[in-house]
């Protein structure tokens, strides 16, 4: 099975990082690590490629810098990138990245596209459903437990009561949920050999994608303190004023 | 000249920007081990450390990683760089010192002697399994009557037909009763000689040392060889004389003095994020003159310790680094780790006596590692040695 996996290069979250005081973006540095959530896609990727003989092609718009981001999904075991580096791209919004990251995959070929459910520094959440629109292919959001075979991809889609099952036919997207598997570490060995994986780099004009976003992000405002909780005093009852709290907040 | 040096925004921990000076795959790989101390370390060590328990599931995924003898090459090891390997110390010891040292004495004690000085069929019967997280190994030298004169050594190797039959005690072997492979150090009549024991071999026995108050996370033992019997092929066959086990540990001492920079850094990174949020006297601690002095003292122990890891790592690479700076590099980051672990644990206030912190458990830590593989003395005396062309010892 050929499968494409979606991998965003994103700042290091555990270092602060800025903004363009003028457009909004974010300011990138040279050195970009793979989004936490899109390690999972990896290794949902690299489950199904061992199981089918299949191969793991990566998929990444972002400018390379150091192409850290991606080597490190090498090094866990994927086979080749393709990496879209177009200065044109800058700023893109959600349905150009959709775009380009389709008019990707198509071009190289694929059974399976896998995504994260949302990206850790953009999160919109709807890279993968424009994909699939864009493709004209099924959809399969918040999966886990993936198996793929015969031609069909089956999932357990998350829901807030539960999960349904739901099956699918090839080719499809799939946008996996964070915690669908636990990603393996790169091995030492991965890494070392990580450098010789093909990495080909590709434009917007290339793939024939027109890169106009029409997102402008007009402003940026800091996330309000959060204000002191309530404190509940049990006098014996508490536990009805939570049990209203919760209902309040539909929790319940 | 370049522009005018002006003020900077700088990393408190990584203050000289030492980051920029490795690779991108040295990063990976550092940031790699990172990550798996963060996951699987970090969140029970404390426990761990309180119950003496050695997490030994840790063992077979350190050895799917490659972690295990990853500087080696060949026979199902990575062959990384030895600045990689250096680096993926400080990682694992800023986790905590025991799981650092069962890496160091698998992978620099065990295998190494095996692969330098091993046969070829000695080397493709143990070494993929003790890559791979199968198979565990510890290091016998020291004994109960020799420690830091391991030419005092009373364990013995005698021929018998074509067999060698070892008997002596070794005192302080890590590893030692969770070991299936055991490497010993053994006087015959040609001098000090290695062997590889199974530790099934009728005859050998571990017992754990308990009661210890440092590196509860690793396992500490006794070894008693009585009449222990093995076939003429255990003998290590190229390697003889003391240089043999002095090799093994120029290796972990080496993997030590980037290590040790990992528990410093632990410890001065808990010291600054406490000094910035306990508050006394109307006002964070790390706003008193004498907490910054103590904090900014941590934070160029680190940096320097990591430049000086770092300049011996790549000599190490290019191959002209000498035994005299590994002593150098063991001597004195091991006593920066220490000092910092020390004057950590007082910026803690009582905070810092409990393992809810880490700074106790690191500090404990290090006075094993300020002991073992050389202790400080004995460092000085090489280095006075090496300065003065007068020996200590004799
Ligand atoms: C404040 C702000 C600043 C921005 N600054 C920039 C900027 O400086 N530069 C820039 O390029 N964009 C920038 N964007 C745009 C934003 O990054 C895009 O919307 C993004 O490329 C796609 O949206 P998302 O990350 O929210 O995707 P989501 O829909 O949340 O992502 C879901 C999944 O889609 C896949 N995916 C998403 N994006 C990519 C990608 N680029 N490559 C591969 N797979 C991907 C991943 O698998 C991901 O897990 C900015 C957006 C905002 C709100
Ligand atoms: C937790 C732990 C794990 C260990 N693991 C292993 C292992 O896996 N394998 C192994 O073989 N060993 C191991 N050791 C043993 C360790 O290497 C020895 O403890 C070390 O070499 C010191 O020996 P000693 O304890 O006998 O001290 P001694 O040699 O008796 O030294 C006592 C003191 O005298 C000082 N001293 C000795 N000689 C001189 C001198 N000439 N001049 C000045 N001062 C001197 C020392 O510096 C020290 O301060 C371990 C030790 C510990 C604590």
């Amino acid at each position: 099975m050929n499968i494409a996996v979606c991998v965003k290069q994103i700042p290091d979250p555990a270092t602060p990082y800025e903004l363009d005081a003028e457009n909004h973006w974010v300011i990138r540095p040279n050195d970009q690590v793979l989004d936490d959530t899109d390690r999972v896609g990896v290794e949902v990727g690299l489950q199904l490629a061992e199981a089918t003989e299949g191969t793991v092609t990566l998929f990444s718009m972002s400018p390379s810098g150091s192409l850290q981001g991606i080597r490190q999904a090498l090094a866990m075991g994927a086979d080749k990138a393709v990496l879209i580096d177009d200065e044109s791209l800058k700023g893109s919004d959600a349905l150009t990245t959709a775009r380009i990251l389709s008019a990707a995959v198509k071009r190289e070929g694929y059974d399976l596209v896998i995504t994260g459910t949302e990206s850790t520094d953009g999160f919109t959440g709807v890279v993968p459903q424009m994909m699939s629109e864009i493709l004209d292919v099924p959809c399969l959001s918040f999966a886990r437990n993936v198996e793929a075979g015969d031609g069909t991809v089956t999932i357990e889609r998350q829901t807030t009561t539960g999960y349904e099952t739901v099956t699918s036919a090839l080719p499809a997207v799939l946008a996996v949920t964070a915690g669908a598997e636990e990603p393996r570490y790169p091995t030492f060995k991965g890494i070392m050999q990580a450098k010789s994986k093909p990495v080909d780099t590709t434009t917007a004009a290339e793939l024939g994608v027109d890169p106009v976003s029409s997102q402008t992000i007009t402003a940026v405002d800091p996330v309000a303190a959060r204000a002191a909780g309530d404190v509940v005093e049990d006098d014996g009852e508490a536990y009805l004023k939570i049990v209203e709290l919760l209902e309040q907040v539909k929790v319940i | 000249m370049a522009e005018s040096i002006r003020p900077g925004k700088l990393d408190a921990t990584d203050f000289l920007q030492i980051d920029e000076l490795l690779s991108g795959e040295e990063r990976l790989m550092r940031n790699t081990v990172a990550q798996f101390v963060t996951d699987k370390v970090l969140p029970n060590v404390g426990d761990w450390f309180d119950e003496g328990f050695f997490p030994r599931d840790l063992v077979k995924e350190m050895g799917d990683m490659g972690l295990l003898g990853m500087h080696l090459t060949g026979y199902g090891c990575a062959g990384t760089s030895a600045v990689a390997y250096g680096l993926a110390c400080t990682e694992l010891e800023a986790g905590d010192s025991g799981v650092r040292s069962f890496v160091s004495v698998q992978g620099s004690l065990a295998m190494y002697p095996i692969w330098a000085f091993g046969s070829e069929e000695q080397k493709q019967r143990w070494l993929p399994g003790m890559a791979a997280g199968e198979t565990i190994g510890c290091f016998g030298l020291t004994e109960p009557d020799s420690g830091s004169d391991p030419g005092s050594m009373r364990t013995t190797a005698r021929r018998d037909g074509d067999d060698w039959v070892l008997k002596g005690t070794k005192m302080w072997i890590t590893n030692g009763s969770i070991a299936d492979v055991a490497i010993i150090w053994a006087t015959t009549d040609n001098g000090v000689r290695g062997f590889i024991v199974p530790t099934d071999t009728p005859g050998f026995t571990a017992n754990t040392i308990h009661k210890k108050m440092s590196l509860r996370i690793s396992i500490t033992s006794e070894l008693v060889l009585d009449d222990v019997r093995v076939p003429s092929d255990a003998i290590l066959p190229n390697v003889s004389g003391l240089k043999g086990p002095l090799s093994c540990l120029n290796e972990a001492r080496f993997g030590i003095l980037f290590g040790a920079v990992g528990a410093a850094r632990a410890c001065y990174e808990a010291a600054l994020d406490y000094a910035k949020e306990r508050i006394q006297f109307d006002r964070p601690i790390g706003s008193f003159q004498l907490t910054q002095r103590k904090l900014v003292e941590m934070m160029i122990g680190v940096n320097n310790g990591m430049l000086l890891a770092l300049h011996l790592g790549r000599k190490r690479d290019e191959g002209t680094l000498a035994a005299e700076h590994v002593s150098y590099g063991k001597l004195v980051n091991v006593r920066m780790a220490l000092e910092t672990a020390r004057e950590a644990r007082g910026v803690l206030g009582a905070n810092g006596i409990t393992l809810e912190y880490p700074v106790i458990r690191h500090m404990n830590n290090l006075e094993s590692v300020y002991t073992y593989e050389g202790t400080n003395e004995i460092h000085t005396l090489v280095l006075g040695q090496a300065i003065t062309g007068l020996s200590a010892f004799s």
